[in-house]
């Protein structure tokens, strides 16, 4: 009965979004509050709705409703209760309800938040939303039902693929998706800019906030996503450059664009045109991933089975590009801004460089990625487009990015005078130059690792230049050094949550650096008893052991590790077997440290136990991500501080 | 710019848009061989029984290589009594069924030769050496060769009664 | 139980012996480090979008093994790769050529990031030429200057 529930739910849902859509966009034409009232209830019922399927569909899977397919497929008695939960959205049609979820969420948040403050925009902009949701809730009830029955009722599931039982796979897709789904509050809005033909800046102050919140939780998802591939996976590293990866990056790409390119806007009144084309360009790279990751029609890790569902998906996203643009095209006239500036050497022509740099990275990223199937198309010949191949192309950029980094937030606005410049920049240069000759004189031979480390110093040091000028201003004004800081942070929280946000990066940017040049790995066989070394670590293998736990069976490898004669560690890598899966996975054993990682895999073993070949790695400066992702979090916060303009 | 241009925007996305619609007509997983048309890859290996197993003393005979491996649940499963039913019909006639198992343990390898009751020769490609010679991807795949020594189908997941048959009498009838 | 014999099945199952090929000792002295930089070219045909190098699989593990014992008897890197390109075609070239068709995928890019330089140092030069011409300062007509000294007399 509750499978019937949840399906009928849906259909309802679907039903009602469909009116709200309609509702909003006739009365937001006809000025009917009336209407635009009715499609408000519409979201809320919708959200009620989507969340009543949802736990309708998290019961099942902790009742064992073996009689719903999806719960079969993907639990079983031995899922531990956890996973049963976040199984939920473990696959496609559970990620589907999860998706319509948020969207719904934000949907409800966008008439809480708006409905008072835009009264031309926000109709249009919650038409859009609806059209999006009712998009999903189709798909739910077509081509993917989450509650569809299963014939004969087995007596115990498949199981969740083993890959996700991790605690990253719980918060992964939630922020993920709160990425993905965030950016459609910017989309609708923008739509409805160009519909309304109001164009200037109000949708994007209305939507700040919103891009800066999917951004954010877009990088956070893709970071949660490197430490999941990285403790889990067990190939040692977090970034693969696997289709689904880089369909989640290039949205990532082309809405860092996005938050930089409005505040020319919002200058200068320029770039209107490019600003929408921007988010439109977002949006549908979010929809090109969900089309990507769930149609199967590139290989990928994380994809999802395939089904009709993809034909859905490529349907919606012909229909979001074409309706886009054609209304684009359609406004052309009105989007004309006499572009102007004053100087070549100023922070717009940084931003316009920086906006280059991101979409061109982005494009790369989007043509190696569907590069296969035009070679495929084109020539019939099957070709694979790899990590070599987007680190080559892509490094040269993400280095530019960077130097624009330190440039961008101190050169002036306008035209930047050489007192300007010497003043903001002279000290950082020759910081980062002297930083070179050291990293070199240290040892460091790889090109791309001296000018990167060169530039993050660079660039650091702008921000601490910045940051010593604005305190010391405001100690001169009598403050003391604590809330000298702390007024600066919030009463300009844009701007130095901006710089927070930078020093994040360039901490991510130095742990990729290190991890690529200076990881060192070995892979060894080794009888019992027997030890092999690794950058001053020494490992024994102590002997195998056999477990059995509730879903699956593992095989623990026990070393001992120890540095420079220091007391010894046990380490245990295991191979887990689960029954659904054909091959075991392997389970990391890893020591995380601020300069370096140790991290175990176990290979292939004898059946006695007596021989064991192991791979072990030491990567450095990978903490260095993470840690970069804290700071990030931090940044944001602070960018999103109601604003505080006290008077001096 | 001229008026009309801009209508090309929304227009220029077109070829993308169809290239990814092409994409449900390929599977990524099937990927073709380079080796159908070329001379099959020479090996020499140890039968489970003891004797030499080699491809060059099966010149002028049509051969069907089978890679499999006892963990490969269920399509080598289904496909074994399709072979050795094969190689009972068609030895006679100058058909040799050669099974390479691979990636596996030698006892359950046996056990699974056993099960079936394969009387075709059967060898361990302990080194996985053979089944990279073979370009395979993963288990079953079946390779039928000519009795001019090329490769001439690959056959990627269970042998079904009707391809082997199909090729094999097709293969016999060429001089 | 069902569940357990399965269990028991599939841990048995890989409990081989570690891959011989490891455990050769090479004609010639190979170094580790080369055949790393091989596999990392080659796409572990098992796996998705991983190398050969990065897999833990078996087949990968055997491809290695293959790598070590071609450097071995002699063959240079690009003979090497070229044995694996001639047995699973160019899908397993993780890095496309840089000829042919597929020199497309390393030429485009760039030339993007070309085209999209020039055009926005178009942009940038037509905007600043654009800028509005400084102020002249105005020529007052004797009238009003006279009228603008009378007023400002007026004043208190």
């Amino acid at each position: 009965m509750i499978p019937e529930l949840g399906q009928g739910v849906l259909l309802v849902a679907l039903g009602l979004a469909l009116w709200g859509g309609a509702a909003a966009s006739v009365g937001g034409r006809a000025g009917r509050p009336a209407l635009i009232e009715s499609a408000q209830h519409a979201a809320l019922g919708v959200f009620t709705l989507v969340s009543l399927a949802f736990a309708l569909l998290i019961y099942a899977f902790l009742a064992f409703d073996f009689s719903v397919r999806y719960v079969a497929m993907n639990t079983n008695l031995g899922t531990p209760f956890y996973y049963r939960i976040t199984g939920v959205w473990g696959a496609l049609e559970g990620s589907l309800v999860l998706w319509a979820w948020m969207l719904a969420l934000y949907t409800l948040i966008v008439v809480l938040r708006q409905r008072e403050r835009a009264r031309e925009l926000y109709p249009w902009a919650l038409a859009v939303m609806f059209v999006v949701l009712a998009f999903f809730l189709l798909v739910m009830t077509v081509a993917a039902p989450p509650f569809a029955r299963l014939s004969p009722v087995p007596a115990n599931g498949r199981g969740l693929n083993p890959l996700l039982e991790d605690t990253g796979m719980i918060t992964h897709p939630i922020a993920l998706y709160l990425g993905f789904t965030g950016f459609t509050v910017p989309f609708a809005f923008a739509i409805a800019a160009l519909v309304t033909s109001r164009v200037g800046d109000a949708w994007i102050t209305l939507t700040r906030r919103w891009t800066i919140t999917a951004w954010y939780f877009l990088s956070l998802g893709l970071l949660i996503g490197g430490w999941w591939s990285y403790h889990v996976l067990g190939w040692g590293g977090y970034w693969a450059w696997d289709p689904v990866e880089n369909a989640a990056f290039m949205p990532w790409l082309t809405g860092t664009a996005f938050l930089h390119s409005v505040m020319i806007q919002e200058r200068r009144r320029m770039l209107k045109l490019w600003n929408i084309s921007l988010v439109i360009l977002t949006f549908s790279l979010t929809m090109f991933g969900t089309f990507l990751t769930r149609s199967g029609v590139i290989a990928s890790v994380h994809a999802f089975t395939q089904g009709t569902v993809g034909v859905f998906f490529l349907a919606f996203l012909a229909l979001v590009v074409l309706a886009s643009l054609i209304l684009l095209a359609w406004r052309w006239y009105a989007l004309q801004a006499q572009g102007q500036l004053d100087s070549v050497v100023s922070r717009e022509s940084a931003f316009l460089l920086n906006n280059l740099l991101l979409v061109a990275a982005a494009f790369t990223v989007f043509f190696g990625t569907v590069f296969p199937l035009l070679s495929e198309a084109l020539r019939g010949v099957k070709v694979s487009v790899g990590a070599p191949f987007f680190n080559q192309v892509n490094v040269p950029l993400f280095l530019g990015l960077v130097f624009l980094m330190g440039v961008g937030p101190l050169i002036a606005w306008r035209r930047a005078s050489p007192e300007n410049l010497r003043r903001n920049f002279l000290v950082p240069v020759a910081l980062g130059i002297a930083g070179a000759a050291v990293f070199f004189l240290l040892g460091v031979r790889s090109a791309v690792a001296v000018l990167a480390l060169a530039l993050t110093l660079f660039v650091a040091a702008t921000i601490a230049l910045d940051v010593s000028r604005a305190t010391r201003a405001r100690l001169r004004g009598g403050e003391r050094l604590l809330p000298a800081v702390g007024g600066l942070l919030t009463r300009h929280n844009r701007r130095y949550g901006g710089f927070v946000v930078h020093l994040g990066i360039l901490l991510i940017v130095v742990g990729v650096t290190g991890s690529q040049a200076w990881s060192v790995q070995r892979e060894s066989t080794l009888a019992v008893g027997e030890t092999t070394e690794l950058a001053g670590y020494r490992f024994r293998f102590d002997g195998l052991q056999a477990n059995e736990e509730s879903n699956h069976f593992k095989v623990v490898g026990r070393f001992s590790v120890s540095r420079n004669g220091s007391r010894p560690a046990l380490m245990q890598p295991t191979k887990k077997f689960y029954p659904q899966e054909t091959s075991p996975i392997a389970g990391v054993d890893y020591s995380v440290g601020f300069w370096e990682d140790l991290y175990l895999v176990l290979g292939d073993f004898t059946r006695d136990g007596r021989q064991a070949t192991i791979k072990v790695q030491v990567n450095r400066l990978v903490t260095w991500i993470w840690i970069g992702g804290f700071v990030l979090t931090l940044g944001t916060a602070l960018a999103l501080l109601p604003e505080r303009r006290r008077a001096a | 710019m001229r008026r009309s241009l801009r209508w090309l925007i929304p227009l220029s996305t077109l070829p993308v848009l169809v290239l990814l619609a092409y994409g449900f007509r390929s599977n990524p997983r099937d990927i073709p061989s380079p080796l159908i048309g070329r001379e099959a890859p020479s090996f020499t290996l140890t039968a489970f029984t003891g004797e030499p197993i080699s491809l060059s003393d099966h010149r002028g005979q049509v051969v069907v290589v089978n890679f499999w491996a006892s963990w490969c649940y269920p399509a080598c499963y289904e496909e074994a009594p399709v072979l050795e039913q094969g190689w009972q019909r068609w030895r006679e006639r100058g058909v040799v069924v050669i099974g390479l198992d691979i990636q596996d343990t030698d006892d359950k390898a046996k056990k699974f030769i056993a099960d079936f009751g394969l009387t075709f020769p059967n060898a361990r490609d302990v080194t996985g050496k053979v089944s990279i010679d073979y370009g395979v991807f993963g288990v079953p795949e079946t390779f039928f060769i000519d009795r001019g020594g090329r490769i001439r189908l690959r056959h990627v997941g269970a042998v079904t009664t009707d391809v082997f048959r199909t090729t094999v009498e097709r293969l016999l009838t060429e001089s | 139980m069902k569940l357990a014999w399965l269990v028991v099945l599939l841990a048995s199952l890989t409990l081989g012996p570690p891959t011989p090929g490891l455990a050769q000792q090479p004609a010639r002295h190979v170094e580790e480090e080369q055949v790393h930089t091989i596999a990392t070219q080659l796409r572990c045909v098992v796996c998705q979008n991983l190398s050969v190098a990065d897999s833990p699989s078996e087949m990968a593990n055997q491809m290695r093994a293959v790598i070590r014992e071609r450097l071995a008897a002699g063959q240079s890197p690009g003979e090497v790769v070229e044995y694996f390109v001639d047995k699973y075609g160019e899908w397993i070239l993780l890095e496309p050529r840089r000829r042919g068709f597929t020199a497309l995928v390393w030429l485009i890019p760039p030339l993007a990031v070309l085209i999209g330089l020039g055009v926005v140092a178009l942009l940038i030069v037509r905007w600043t030429r654009r800028r509005p011409a400084p102020a002249t300062p105005v020529r007052l007509d004797p009238v009003m200057s006279e009228r603008i000294r009378r007023e400002m007399e007026a004043e208190p």
